[in-house]
C-alpha cells in the first residue's frame, strides 16, 4: 500500500497478521549468495548501504513475489555490475551457458 | 511452540523442512548466483576456497555463541559491566569475530523486558548468533513488533505481566542488539557451561525466556 509518510520497506507499525513461525534450512545456493554478499563488500565493491538501496528500490512487489535470497542475489548482481566487476552482457552469456549444462542446480555446477 | 510446522514428513536434523532447491528445476535466481560466483572466480576476485570458507564461518556461528556470552555475564559481574558498556568488545574478548558491527546488549531485569526487531529489513546480531530465523524477516514480525509487541510476544508463548516495562529496539545495519536475559531462579549452583544450556536463541531476541533448570 502506498503511504506518503514512509517507503514500503519501512514496515514498523503497519497492521499485519500473526507471525508465521515456519522455518527452513538454508539451501546451499542461499548460503553462497550470503557468502558472496559478504565477500563482495570485503572486496570493496559495495557497502551494506548499496545492498539495501538496491533491495529497497525493488519495491513492494519484489518483497511479495521473491524469496529473501532471490532479492539478495538480485541486489548483489546490480551492485557488482555498477562497480564494473563484470558487464550485463557477460552475465547474460554466462547464465545462458549455465542453463545449457542441465536442468537442476546440482547438475549445472562446473 | 515457536517452531510448529504444518508438514512433518520431511524434517531435517534441525527440525526444519528441507527445501527442494537442490534437485528441483533450476531457477532464474539460482542461475544468477552460479553466474556471479563463476564470473568472480574467473576474474580473480575470489577463489572457490574463499567462498567456501565464508560459508563455513557463517555455518559455525550459532546461538551457542551468544549463550556462552550470556552465561559468562551471569557468572562474571565485571564481564557483564563490560558487555553492557560495549557489546562488540566484550564478545571479541571471548574470541568471537564480530566484524565492524556495533553490538549493543540490553539487559532484562525484574521489571524490564527487551525485544529486538529490524523494521526496515533483517538486521540481526548474525556474527554472534548466526543467520536470523525466517520469522524475524517477515512483514508480520517487522510491522507488529513495534505496534503491538505484547501481542507478538504472546504468539511466542511469552505472556508479559502488565507491570513489566517492555522496550523494543529497532536494529540498523550498523547497530545490532542482543538481549541479555535475566538469570533464571534456582541456578545458583550452576556453572557457566551449565547455564549456557538454558539460554535459547529466542531468549536473546526477546521473543523467549531462558529455560528453567
Amino acid at each position: 500500500m502506498e503511504n506518503p509518510e514512509h517507503r514500503w520497506h519501512d514496515m514498523g507499525g503497519d497492521a499485519a497478521g500473526p507471525v508465521p513461525m515456519d522455518g527452513h534450512d538454508f539451501a546451499i545456493w542461499e548460503k553462497r549468495v550470503d557468502a558472496l554478499v559478504i565477500l563482495g563488500q570485503q572486496r570493496g565493491h559495495f557497502t551494506v548501504d548499496g545492498l539495501r538501496r538496491a533491495l529497497e528500490d525493488m519495491g513492494e512487489q519484489a518483497f511479495e513475489s521473491m524469496t529473501y535470497y532471490e532479492r539478495w542475489v538480485a541486489s548483489l548482481n546490480q551492485n557488482l555490475i555498477e562497480a564494473g566487476v563484470y558487464s550485463l552482457e557477460e552475465l547474460g552469456t554466462k547464465m545462458e551457458e549455465i542453463k545449457a549444462r542441465g536442468d537442476t542446480y546440482g547438475a549445472v555446477q562446473s | 511452540m515457536p517452531h510448529d510446522h504444518h508438514d512433518h514428513d520431511h524434517l531435517s536434523a534441525s527440525g526444519h523442512p528441507y527445501r527442494k532447491d537442490n534437485d528441483g528445476q533450476l531457477t532464474y535466481w539460482q542461475t544468477m548466483e552460479i553466474a556471479i560466483r563463476e564470473l568472480m572466480v574467473e576474474k580473480g576476485e575470489l577463489t572457490p576456497a574463499q567462498i567456501q570458507a565464508q560459508i563455513d564461518a557463517m555455518d559455525d556461528r550459532s546461538p551457542a555463541n551468544g549463550a556462552a556470552v550470556v552465561a559468562r555475564a551471569w557468572t562474571d559481574p565485571d564481564f557483564k559491566k563490560r558487555l553492557l558498556a560495549n557489546g562488540s568488545d566484550a564478545a571479541r574478548e571471548m574470541g568471537f569475530d564480530i566484524g565492524p558491527m556495533h553490538l549493543v546488549a540490553v539487559e532484562n531485569t525484574i521489571d524490564t523486558h527487551n525485544l529486538i526487531v529490524c523494521t526496515l529489513c533483517s538486521c540481526y546480531p548474525r556474527n554472534l548468533l548466526g543467520l536470523p530465523p525466517d520469522w524475524y524477516k517477515t512483514r508480520e514480525y517487522r510491522s507488529r513488533a513495534v505496534r503491538e509487541p505484547r501481542a507478538v510476544l504472546r504468539e511466542f508463548g511469552v505472556d508479559l505481566p502488565a507491570n513489566i516495562t517492555l522496550r523494543v529496539h529497532d536494529s540498523t545495519a550498523d547497530m545490532r542488539y542482543i538481549v541479555l536475559p535475566a538469570r533464571p531462579e534456582g541456578t545458583d549452583e550452576m556453572t557457566a557451561e551449565q547455564l549456557a544450556e538454558l539460554v535459547t536463541r529466542d531468549s536473546m531476541i526477546g521473543t523467549g525466556l531462558p529455560k528453567s533448570p
